[in-house]
């Protein structure tokens, strides 16, 4: 094995050599070591401030929801003929930030697409708060949260069963399956690394936790078959989970007859929609995470650019959403479905319908250039761009949809009131506060698969097999490994 | 005719490698020396461990088909009962029970049903939450999370013999052999 030094790079454009997914001379050791001491160590002051910062947003949204449930549902702006509003628009714009981390997490994997293990943990992370988040706007929208569980199928002394014809039933199946599984598929992968922090253990108190947490973990390869297996069925699992997720919420207004809600493409179109909004949420979340902690060689250049391929990916095909609606609103000939799109580019949403399209159509088609897609503050202020179209992307769908009802009697413009305003930045507040504190007390970065994909890892690595332990197997992975098994090493 | 090997307290001997390589190569020799009750310790699943160890694939998608199967079958009678024969409601004059309108929620929980039997069949059949076992015992033990790769043979293992084992795996580059108590 030659030890001459590569450059810390990702950006290898020979696809023959492919970047390496850990740069600089890392070794098994300083993987945990990197990874455990962000737990370990005292939270730098940024964390603390930005936690104060995320209580606060949480508390505007526990003072919301107090006001919500103490005067009623009437506090948020939805009324005749926009009976759904910023509800909703929050809810769907929540789960379908969610859907980018199952995407990593379960899609990827079944793709064996290894780049993905430096920033699964984080964006499977992302999905559950999401999850948390998009939950609210349903259960405060009943009215009497206290009586939630009537949502569910249970015997009662009222003998009733919900209606099972009801998009809005499955979306309580399709969200409640999504959430519990993404939590099962999480800890999972949690185990092994809680066990590295229990056995890196210095306090007493630590030792404890992780240690029930980790179950009583040791590695044991008859363990680790069983475990594989799983990890695979949960991915399995999940794949087609996570479509039938965000196709089940499109049906929320698919299934309906109203104009501009009443199409076939809905369900491919909002997952399309969900994965670019997620993506750009995991961007702008890693892209302050690397730096705030300092795990740039863990989330390289090359992660960024890699997913802002899958917003392009997908921006395009949300573009071609929006324009195929159009087309077939033109050609079903319907009056009413003609009218409901071109009051919705042209009527007095407009600025709505613009914005979204500037955002999701336009701006993500910057990352065809290279220069874009590798410069850090641009791919940051695209991905907020991004996530402001996809917000109003529900928005515009939901709100122009209904604000002309078939007689123009029942025409209205809607207004959100401050309660509805205050609930959905709340919502940050929640999101935020949740991932600050998985950042600092749970490993951020699955530690142990970013060991499988190191070269060191493979068995049948090289015959110089100590050297390539002790180091060097970020950087020099690209000259000796290709020979023998390239699909091993890298991606 | 082999004379009876010494009876040894010990619960197994435990030791560790430094590279994958090294614990592949250690666990296909006892594999082929016949040893069968002998465990890797390792941070990352090795690829292919299992082969050089001699495992069986994992029972555990025999599990998940069969809660697919009651979850499917579920979430199918759950409807047809509650929404077709106890309380049937009449929305739009639309059948009580219909196949296309219930697939949603079939698909659901058989995810669902799936995904739970997963989740605790992976747990059971690695006998986990059990918070202690021996091979903890061995003073370096706490690197199979990190960046050794250990191996343990089991005392109750017909071939194990405390002098001969522990020869073998010496030869084989294992390091702080230890013989841990159950």
């Amino acid at each position: 094995m030659s030890a001459a030094p590569v450059p810390v790079t990702s950006d290898v454009d020979d696809p023959s050599i492919r970047a390496p997914l850990v740069l600089g001379r890392q070794n098994f050791a300083t993987v945990s070591d990197s990874v455990s001491t962000i737990v370990e160590r005292k939270a730098p002051k940024t964390w603390f401030l930005l936690l104060g910062l995320a209580l606060s947003i949480l508390a505007i949204l526990g003072g919301s929801l107090v006001d919500l449930v103490w005067k009623g549902v009437g506090r948020w702006g939805n009324n005749h003929p926009v009976g759904w509003a910023w509800d909703i628009t929050g809810f769907v714009f929540w789960i379908g930030i969610g859907h980018a981390g199952t995407l990593i997490s379960a899609i990827l994997f079944l793709f064996r697409q290894k780049w993905r293990t430096s920033i699964n943990r984080a964006a499977e992370a992302m999905t559950i708060f999401a999850v948390m988040a998009a939950g609210i706007y349903p259960a405060f929208h009943v009215g009497r949260v206290w009586l939630l569980y009537w949502v569910f199928p249970f015997p009662n002394q009222m003998s009733v069963w919900p209606n099972f014809k009801s998009p809005l039933l499955w979306d309580v199946f399709a969200v409640s399956t999504y959430a519990t599984v993404s939590i099962l598929f999480w800890f999972v992968g949690l185990v092994p690394d809680l066990a590295t922090l229990r056995d890196r253990a210095t306090t007493r108190t630590r030792q404890i936790v992780f240690g029930i947490f980790a179950l009583g973990w040791r590695g044991s390869h008859r363990h680790w078959l069983n475990y594989e297996r799983a990890y695979m069925i949960l991915a399995g699992l999940s794949t087609p989970l996570v479509l039938s997720v965000h196709t089940i919420v499109s049906f929320d207004f698919a299934v309906s007859v109203m104009p501009g809600w009443h199409t076939t493409i809905f369900p491919p179109y909002f997952v399309a929609g969900a994965v670019f909004s997620g993506f750009a949420m995991v961007l702008t979340l890693m892209i302050i995470v690397r730096k705030a902690f300092g795990l740039e060689h863990l989330l390289t250049k090359r992660h960024l650019e890699n997913m802002c391929k899958i917003i392009l990916a997908t921006g395009s095909m949300v573009g071609y959403a929006y324009a195929m609606e159009f087309f077939i609103a033109w050609y079903s000939g319907n009056d009413y479905e003609r009218y409901a799109f071109v009051n919705r580019a042209f009527g007095p949403y407009k600025w709505a319908y613009w914005t979204m399209v500037s955002c999701n159509v336009i701006c993500p088609q910057l990352f065809w250039f290279k220069k874009i897609r590798t410069s850090i503050p641009a791919i940051f202020v695209i991905s907020i761009f991004v996530n402001i179209g996809m917000w109003f992307e529900r928005f515009v769908i939901i709100v122009t949809s209904l604000h002309r009802d078939f007689i123009p009697s029942s025409w209205g413009y809607f207004r959100p009131t401050l309660i509805d305003i205050s609930t959905f930045f709340g919502t940050f507040g929640l999101f935020l506060t949740m991932f600050l504190l998985f950042l600092k007390f749970l490993p951020s970065i699955a530690i142990s698969e970013v060991k499988g994909v190191m070269p060191a890892a493979d068995p049948h690595h090289h015959d110089d097999r100590h050297e390539a332990h002790e180091g060097l197997t970020g950087g020099t992975g690209n000259e000796d490994h290709h020979e023998s098994d390239p699909e091993a090493v890298h991606a | 005719m082999p004379e009876p090997k010494k009876k040894s307290k010990a619960h197994a001997l435990v030791g560790y490698f430094d590279t994958p390589a090294d614990l592949f190569h250690a666990c296909e020799t006892l594999r082929d020396e016949g040893y069968r009750d002998f465990d890797a310790h390792t941070p990352f699943p090795v690829h292919g461990l299992e082969h050089a160890m001699g495992l069986k694939p994992s029972r555990l998608p025999w599990i998940v088909l069969a809660c697919a199967a009651f979850g499917l079958g579920g979430a199918t009678l759950m409807q047809w009962w509650m929404g077709g024969v106890d309380y049937p409601l009449n929305i739009s004059g639309k059948p009580a029970f219909t196949l296309p309108s219930s697939i949603p929620i079939m698909f659901e929980l058989t995810v669902l049903c799936s995904a739970f039997g997963t989740f605790f069949g992976m747990w059971g059949l690695n006998r986990l939450p059990r918070f202690y076992d021996p091979v903890m015992k061995h003073p370096s033990f706490g690197r199979a999370t990190d960046d050794k790769f250990f191996i343990a043979v089991e005392a109750k293992d017909s071939k194990y013999d405390p002098e001969g084992t522990r020869a073998l795996l010496e030869k084989l580059g294992a390091k702080e052999l230890t013989e841990v108590e159950p």
